[in-house]
């Protein structure tokens, strides 16, 4: 019984730890069509701000709730403004040029802080579930992925910003014949993309550590839920994410990490062989 | 190129020859995307999986034959039917160009995640353990065929690459000017047309994209061989995107570019990594950006274009993409 409770909050914390990291790539991927390579490193970005700032006296759930999302934003934005909007339309080069800002990112974050890791402890200890022994922290991130994906359902669906951001998605110009400015609403739009990677990275430092290149660790899962969750931002990514985390999980607890990693990748590979469009290119159709 | 490789071994000193063995068999590397991506079309941003696969195929072999011909013909072969597997997956499935980048990504990451938490005595293939983040130190090098005993020393090493290296670049041209590598072309123009007109795109994709894994796995076996270690970092993504730079300032669509572009850039790394000016990462993002945002045709492309404009004829085109 308590190895069934403890197995429960496994496989869901694996699958909200999927969906907070690539919740941010699904949003600047679904909605403006641009995949952004650099995901990891914005991680790797919001994981030093809260670590830097919690090093300097900030209370650790600010750093990680707000500190860390700012600071990804506003390098968020800067990027748009700087590289991305030259390249809306090719996508391909969009990749590339992200990558190359990767590469950038982490030659920066090497130069001032070392080829070393940094880490803060998790707050929050931990309680006991019979005779097991589970982190609080990871309780409330489950909780906090959660609220995430409600405030960006109410946002996209209700808001007056989610309904100037869809419009201009669907047809930039005519969102610029009723007086919206696509250009604003794309960097806007890349910006809460890159905050909320941000805020990730911030939430799952304490967790995993931080490295220059943990990015890379990130990436690949990332990018896998995103892809074979397909076009819808929020069931897309849930769906994939409650796939590939109960798979990995569940394989990590009955055999060893490598092969969770390894069934993840299988189960997608498959996946996409069978529904080329991801998930929601089938199923759910025409949900956010 | 054959005639500098005969002569570069009286002028250059031990350092430099083994310098110019591990650049040649980085071209070969290069080269092996440049024919996927710049004539095929495949975005593959996994070269590095089958170049990685290569090398561990040649260690584990080697390490538990003591002798190294098999182990390069496996090295060869593995990667080949493992590109053969996903190219299936990936082009039966028709997945789109970015997809294709996407994944073939994703692959060599988790291929790096895996190698790297192989550490352990459990972790092993025969005789050869794995070792995980460590890698795999001292493995045997190459020896004549038949002869386990008679290893090659660095000379005979570096006239060797640069026999393959020479081999697989006529090679690529031989198979680019046949009907097949035309067909290629065509299809990187223009899918539905090639369909329409009756070639089978996806068997064409699969075969080109199969022929790259394995010049890639050879390549990944001539680096084994060159340091006599392997570790994960071949799957890294400083690895593969390495590759993606040497192919995009040297030029896609060309065959000479990959390799210009490789040969400039290792010897930048090169030159980062003994003087320690900058990080190399931050030098080759900006040099990646610069490319793509201001040359996006790459170095052989945009100075033959040149070439061409100051000559004052208009710009031939063989098998270079349109745009």
């Amino acid at each position: 019984m308590d190895l069934a409770a403890v197995l429960t909050i496994e496989v869901l914390s694996g699958i909200a730890g999927l969906a907070l990291i690539s919740i941010g790539l699904a949003i600047i991927f679904g909605m403006m069509r641009v995949i952004n390579l650099a995901h990891g490193e914005f991680m790797m970005l919001g994981g030093y701000a809260a670590i830097v700032a919690t090093n300097h006296g900030v209370d650790i759930w600010i750093s990680m709730l707000v500190v860390a999302p700012i600071v990804v934003g506003v390098i968020g934005v800067i990027a748009e403004r700087t590289i991305i909007r030259f390249l809306y339309g090719r996508m391909i080069d969009t990749l590339l040029a992200t990558w190359g800002l990767s590469l950038f990112f982490i030659g920066i974050v090497t130069t001032i802080f070392g080829n070393i890791s940094a880490g803060i402890r998790a707050p929050l200890g931990s309680v006991a579930v019979g005779r097991y022994n589970i982190s609080v922290y990871r309780l409330v991130l489950i909780g906090i992925t959660a609220m995430i994906f409600g405030a960006i359902f109410i946002v996209l669906r209700r808001s007056r910003l989610g309904l100037i951001a869809r419009g201009t998605m669907e047809n930039p110009n005519m969102a610029a014949a009723l007086g919206v400015s696509p250009s604003r609403v794309y960097a806007t739009t890349f910006g809460i993309g890159a905050a909320l990677t941000g805020l990730a990275g911030g939430l799952l430092a304490p967790i995993s550590g931080i490295l220059p290149t943990v990015g890379a660790a990130y990436v690949a899962k990332a990018f896998i839920t995103v892809i074979s969750g397909g076009t819808a931002i929020l069931a897309g990514t849930l769906a994939a994410a409650g796939l590939f985390g109960s798979v990995n999980q569940l394989l990590t607890y009955f055999t060893t990490p490598v092969i969770g990693e390894a069934g993840l990748l299988a189960v997608a590979i498959l996946l996409l062989r069978v529904l080329p469009h991801g998930i929601t290119g089938k199923l759910f159709r025409g949900s956010l | 190129m054959a005639a500098i490789a005969v002569g570069v071994p009286r002028v250059v000193d031990q350092f430099g020859l083994l310098q110019l063995t591990i650049f040649a068999a980085m071209c070969i590397l290069a080269l092996s995307l440049g024919v996927v991506w710049g004539y095929g079309g495949i975005l593959c941003f996994g070269q590095s999986a089958f170049f990685g696969l290569g090398a561990y195929t040649y260690a584990v072999t080697a390490i538990n034959l003591e002798e190294s011909t098999v182990a390069v013909i496996l090295s060869i072969v593995v990667p080949a039917v493992f590109a053969a597997l996903l190219g299936y997956f990936m082009f039966y499935g028709r997945l789109s160009d970015v997809y294709l980048g996407v994944i073939t990504l994703s692959v060599t990451l988790i291929f790096f995640n895996l190698m790297n938490s192989t550490a352990g005595d459990v972790y092993r293939v025969g005789t050869a353990r794995l070792n995980g983040f460590n890698g795999m130190p001292s493995l045997p090098t190459l020896n004549v065929p038949g002869d386990p005993g008679r290893l090659l020393d660095s000379t005979e090493t570096f006239y060797l690459v640069m026999a393959v290296l020479v081999i697989v670049y006529v090679g690529l041209h031989a198979l680019l000017a046949s009907h097949f590598g035309r067909v290629v072309v065509a299809i990187r123009e223009n899918e539905t047309r090639c369909e329409l007109l009756g070639y089978d795109v996806r068997l064409h994709k699969l075969l080109i994209f199969t022929i790259g894994g394995g010049i890639a796995g050879l390549a990944g076996c001539l680096f084994a061989n060159w340091g006599a270690f392997v570790s994960p970092n071949v799957f890294s993504l400083t690895m593969t995107s390495q590759i993606i730079i040497w192919v995009i300032v040297g030029g896609l669509g060309t065959l000479l570019g990959p390799i210009i572009g490789c040969l400039i850039m290792q010897y930048l790394a090169t030159m980062l990594g003994t003087q320690q000016l900058a990080n190399t990462n931050l030098i080759f993002g900006t040099i990646f950006l610069a490319f793509v945002l201001l040359v996006p045709r790459g170095l052989v492309p945009s100075l033959r274009r040149l070439g061409a404009r100051l000559v004052g004829r208009a710009p031939a085109r063989g098998l270079e993409p349109g745009a």
